[in-house]
């Protein structure tokens, strides 16, 4: 590996978005919907674990709620990883899978 | 009969239990550490026993008992060879966790001072004995842990869906599963109180 001391000025094609968005964040976590946890108690781990503020948790317990499954969190494959772990200790059903 | 949790000064939390329900909410909690450390989190992938016999890293394969299928669900549906490299390298740590947890909540109420021998309280002479348990931030997150598995383990074994609480409030009185099931609901009482209680005292 190379050691660099200072950063060098590069020309650089402007990226797509959305390949750059593929390229940083290539793996989500999913929660999915259960019959057993509370929604209080899932927007609370939402904002305890993730640090989301209320809203935002709220928003995404709703969705796991409504729609049966929500995206939570997205990164590299074992970012994702902790955080599915994480999820589990906590009690909720949570998968991760490659970004479409 | 408790009434929950409430919020104290810097940060913790307190409820107030009899000596009826702290005697079952040790039973259950020592029924979830029985439980995660009953099947064990062996190794059994590969088909090689010299590489089996070598690997005691953690179980590959999904567990039988539904219940800690649920407490230890696929991480990647879709992928069988992920998903036991997945449980291989997080299982273990998880069942250590939620073991831990579990005994932490009993320990917990014996130091709140419910008599380390079940005094065989029956639900009527339970006036006799009640407990404050003073938990702080850290202990009260693994009661809020463990209640959550207790909660997913009496549903699993129940058979709980989505929207039919109808079905189980309309049990006979006679059917075992109806003193389950007001468990059940009592625990999800207790755990809304908590969250509550914690949420404000952020």
């Amino acid at each position: 590996m190379l050691a660099v001391s200072a950063p060098m000025p590069v020309e650089l094609d402007e990226p797509e978005v959305e390949d750059l968005t593929f390229l940083e964040k290539p793996w989500v976590t999913i929660v999915w919907n259960d019959p057993v946890n509370l929604m209080s108690y899932v927007t609370f781990v939402f904002q305890n674990y993730f640090g989301y503020p209320k809203k935002k948790a709220e928003r995404l317990m709703l969705e796991v709620h409504n729609d049966g499954k929500s995206v939570v969190a997205n990164g590299s494959r074992e970012e994702m990883e902790r955080d599915v772990q994480a999820m589990h200790e906590y009690g909720l059903w949570a998968t991760l899978e490659r970004a479409e | 009969m408790s009434d929950g949790f409430h919020r104290r000064r810097g940060g913790g939390v307190v409820a107030t239990f009899t000596g009826f329900e702290g005697d079952l909410l040790r039973s259950l909690a020592s029924q979830i550490v029985e439980l995660l450390r009953s099947e064990r989190a062996a190794p059994s992938s590969g088909d090689d026993p010299l590489e089996q016999l070598l690997d005691m890293s953690g179980p590959t394969s999904e567990p039988d008992d539904p219940v800690l299928a649920r407490l230890f669900p696929n991480a990647y549906p879709n992928d069988d060879e992920a998903a036991g490299e997945f449980r291989r390298f997080t299982e273990g740590a998880l069942r250590d966790s939620k073991a831990e947890a579990a005994v932490g909540v009993i320990a917990s109420l014996e130091e709140a001072g419910l008599p380390t021998e079940p005094a065989g309280l029956a639900e009527g002479d339970a006036g006799d004995l009640t407990i404050d348990v003073e938990l702080d931030r850290d202990v009260a997150m693994s009661w809020l842990k463990s209640f959550t598995d207790i909660r997913l383990a009496l549903a699993t074994r129940l058979g709980v869906e989505e929207g039919d609480d109808d079905y189980w409030l309309a049990l006979p009185d006679e059917d075992p599963r109806a003193h389950v099931y007001d468990i059940y609901q009592w625990l999800g009482y207790l755990q809304e109180t908590l969250v509550e209680a914690l949420s404000r005292s952020r």
